[in-house]
């Protein structure tokens, strides 16, 4: 007799008043959840394979299906939840490293919701975005220390090659073979019509969207997937993934299975072979080293696009940021511990790194401190959920934000954290093209720029009401900014006084 | 066309080898330059000094030949193209190539070829004439490592930790007795008929450009090292939909 511990976390409820087994449901749950069975001449469903990603509810026409959370339950316990008993049930049965997907998932403290943002009253005049012009125009780079003048006395306006975005939010790395060819051409395309930039992620870039190269950003990462020429001059910027938020301190690891016939070739690396990308860039055990392939990448590009690097949130980061503005980057990406992955260890994923809220103050902090602040933009994501966080974002010091979860949300994806099963009735995380038709880039671009617009409308609103009409003046501007319910410590941190000082 | 490097930075170094409407340059008074030829195409560099890190980066065609050693990083993400290094090379010797060729006279350091790949029709190929430091082939995931091990006496050429993590191509290791510390995912035979019929017209390549003997090269015998599978980490997970 087999036994098996871990009981169906969800149950999926048929209303069979509604129900007229029309078999959608069946066509269209790539985890095999819903049956009909031929004694019963009904559709049925097995909750085990349930993963809630409401695909089945969102489609049946009839509104006959939705997914609850079992009741069934083990002793209650405050120390041993649920999640940590079924863990050790499957490692048990298993004996296997835990696989997640996207972001912690953990109730560690969002520092986004204890920022309160200020707004003008009485003596400073708010100003109507509606009406007056507000400028949320972002350039990414270095910004010249001192005003330079030729022979003649004309100023010098030769600047370094830096990214200029039409408003302070751009799409986080994510990878074809992570993601689809599909949520990549929605992402491409809102890109280009928004004038921002999306990420290629450590996966290459597909011969199609070459074409969108002004509003792209490419990636180099330690296993260098894609990486040539022609794809290096192709982007509005080069990348160099040193960490993710995810996962920091390890790689990356896209099993074979995911590398499809295109994926290899975007990738330029055989077709079912594992795609490794270690843990640490080889060449890089230094800021020395990390300037080597700054330099060699400004060099092999002639020194036409910026450089990126991106690190995940960890502790010394200020440390971290300082070395890396010294070594001739123009931009510092830092990635919090609560950003997605299509697929990471679980304990990293929901132990490793610390919040981009404190990560970006302190950073910000040091780099004043340094007087190099201005010799680097810095970007943050993981995870930016609302244009309130972006006002926070760049009032805490950032320049603009990466969005990677809240871009697949506007797409389409639900959040059920199975992006490393490759089934994804989304059409976002899979490379199953059946599951990959169900994504329209037209339609995913036009929800990606209804998303980015409307945080732009929003973002507009708050400066406003702080009677700031231009990003530029917020950016740092603490200010702004009161914490609610935070200790002094964690206020000292952040840089900002508390509600009510 | 000649270019003396002394004095010059690598920006201006380049910058003089691409204003070369002539493809073939020779850059004397090479004194650790860095980043030279990197993303180039095309061109055809003879080298007499000491280049600095990462020489022929990201190249996509032509040719490098370097009379002296090199250092760091040599061909990191070459796309295509051939580096010949009359000399020993530093650390991470084409790092990730994807494509090309380099051949090394000497001794190489640690780290050389990790994650040499291999696509489509590119079989990145590097042949070292003396013996390879620690973690040779890491990660490795196409294309073929030769190392000859010239000046290795009795001892095996390369370092500890011999193809760590590697999971396609191959490495052939000239040599009578294999590396202790090899992992159980790597599968050593002795070479076939069909892998040396591939091999030699390199190896005489090799031999003709740096004036060694095939002959004796021939005398000692090959081993070819495999990974056991494309798919190494396939076990090491179990999904947890948290």
């Amino acid at each position: 007799m087999r036994i098996n511990h871990i009981y169906p976390e969800f149950e999926v409820i048929r209303n069979m008043d509604k129900c007229t087994n029309c078999r959608l449901c069946i066509r269209q749950c790539a985890n095999k959840v819903h049956f009909y069975d031929e004694k019963r001449k009904r559709v049925m469903a097995n909750d085990s394979l349930c993963v809630n990603c409401h695909r089945c509810v969102a489609v049946c026409p009839e509104r006959a299906l939705k997914i609850v959370k079992s009741e069934h339950t083990f002793r209650k316990n405050a120390n041993w939840s649920e999640r940590d008993i079924n863990e050790i049930y499957r490692q048990a049965e298993s004996g296997g490293v835990l696989l997640s997907s996207m972001g912690n998932p953990k109730n560690y403290p969002v520092y986004w919701d204890k920022i309160l943002i200020n707004a003008s009253q009485v003596t400073n005049p708010s100003i109507d975005p509606l009406r007056e012009p507000m400028e949320t125009r972002t350039f990414l780079g270095k910004r010249p220390k001192k005003i330079r003048r030729d022979a003649n006395g004309r100023l010098i306006t030769e600047m370094t090659p830096g990214i200029e975005l039409s408003t302070p939010i751009m799409f986080s790395a994510m990878s074809y073979g992570s993601i689809s060819y599909n949520a990549h051409a929605a992402l491409a395309k809102a890109a280009k019509i928004l004038g921002i930039c999306y990420n290629t992620g450590e996966g290459g870039l597909h011969e199609d969207f070459y074409a969108y190269g002004p509003n792209t950003i490419v990636q180099v990462a330690s296993g260098r997937f894609g990486v040539h020429k022609d794809y290096l001059n192709a982007g509005a910027a080069i990348e160099i993934k040193m960490g993710q938020g995810a996962k920091p301190g390890i790689g990356g690891h896209l099993p074979g299975t995911k590398i499809v016939e295109d994926v290899s070739k975007t990738r330029m690396i055989p077709k079912g072979s594992d795609a490794i990308s270690p843990a640490p860039h080889h060449d890089i055990y230094s800021i020395e080293d990390l300037r080597q392939l700054v330099d060699s990448l400004k060099e092999a590009t002639r020194h036409k696009k910026p450089i990126i690097v991106k690190v995940a949130a960890v502790h010394n980061i200020g440390a971290i940021a300082s070395g890396i503005a010294r070594s001739g980057a123009d931009i510092i990406a830092i990635d919090g511990f609560r950003g997605g992955t299509g697929a990471a260890p679980t304990r990293i994923r929901d132990n490793i790194g610390i919040p981009v809220e404190l990560a970006l103050a302190a950073v910000d902090e040091r780099l004043r401190q340094e007087g190099i602040r201005g010799d680097v933009s810095i970007v943050v994501g993981g995870s930016i959920r609302s244009s309130a966080d972006v006002v926070k974002a760049i009032a805490l010091g950032a320049d603009a934000v990466y969005i990677g979860t809240a871009a697949l949300l506007a797409l389409g994806c639900h959040l059920c954290r199975t992006c490393q099963s490759g089934r994804c009735n989304w059409g976002i995380a899979t490379q199953n093209p059946e599951l990959v038709r169900r994504l329209d880039p037209e339609e995913g671009a036009a929800r990606l720029v209804n998303l980015v617009t409307a945080w732009t409308h929003e973002i507009k609103e708050m400066m406003g009401g702080m009677g700031i009409n231009s990003i530029e003046t917020l950016n740092g501007n603490r200010l702004m900014l009161r914490g609610v319910g935070l200790n002094d410590r964690e206020l000292k941190v952040l840089g900002i006084s508390h509600a009510g000082e | 066309m000649r270019i003396d490097a002394s004095n010059k930075s690598y920006k201006e170094l380049n910058a003089a080898i691409l204003k070369n409407p002539d493809p073939n340059t020779q850059i004397t008074g090479c004194c650790g330059q860095r980043y030279i030829a990197d993303g180039f195409s095309g061109k055809k560099i003879e080298i007499f000094g000491t280049p600095g890190n990462a020489l022929g980066a990201y190249m996509d065609s032509g040719e490098i030949f370097v009379h002296g050693d090199v250092q760091d990083a040599v061909g990191d993400t070459m796309n295509d193209g051939r580096i010949y290094v009359d000399g020993m090379a530093g650390d991470a010797v084409g790092y990730a190539m994807r494509g090309g060729e380099i051949f090394i006279h000497g001794n190489v350091g640690y780290r050389a070829g990790i994650h040499m790949k291999a696509y489509g029709q590119k079989r990145p190929l590097m042949i070292v004439g003396g013996c390879a430091g620690s973690f040779l082939g890491e990660y490795q995931a196409g294309g073929t490592i030769v190392v000859l091990g010239l000046n290795a006496g009795s001892e095996p050429p390369v370092s500890y930790f011999c193809g760590m993590g590697m999971h396609g191509g191959a490495i052939y290791l000239r040599t009578k007795i294999l590396p202790a510390d090899l992992s159980d995912r790597i599968v050593a035979s002795e070479v076939t008929r069909k892998d040396m019929w591939e091999l030699m017209p390199k190896l005489e390549h090799f031999c003709n450009i740096f004036g060694e003997n095939l002959n004796e090269i021939l005398k000692t015998p090959f081993y070819k090292l495999t990974p056991d599978s494309g798919n190494p980490y396939k076990q090491l997970y179990v999904a947890n939909y948290q």
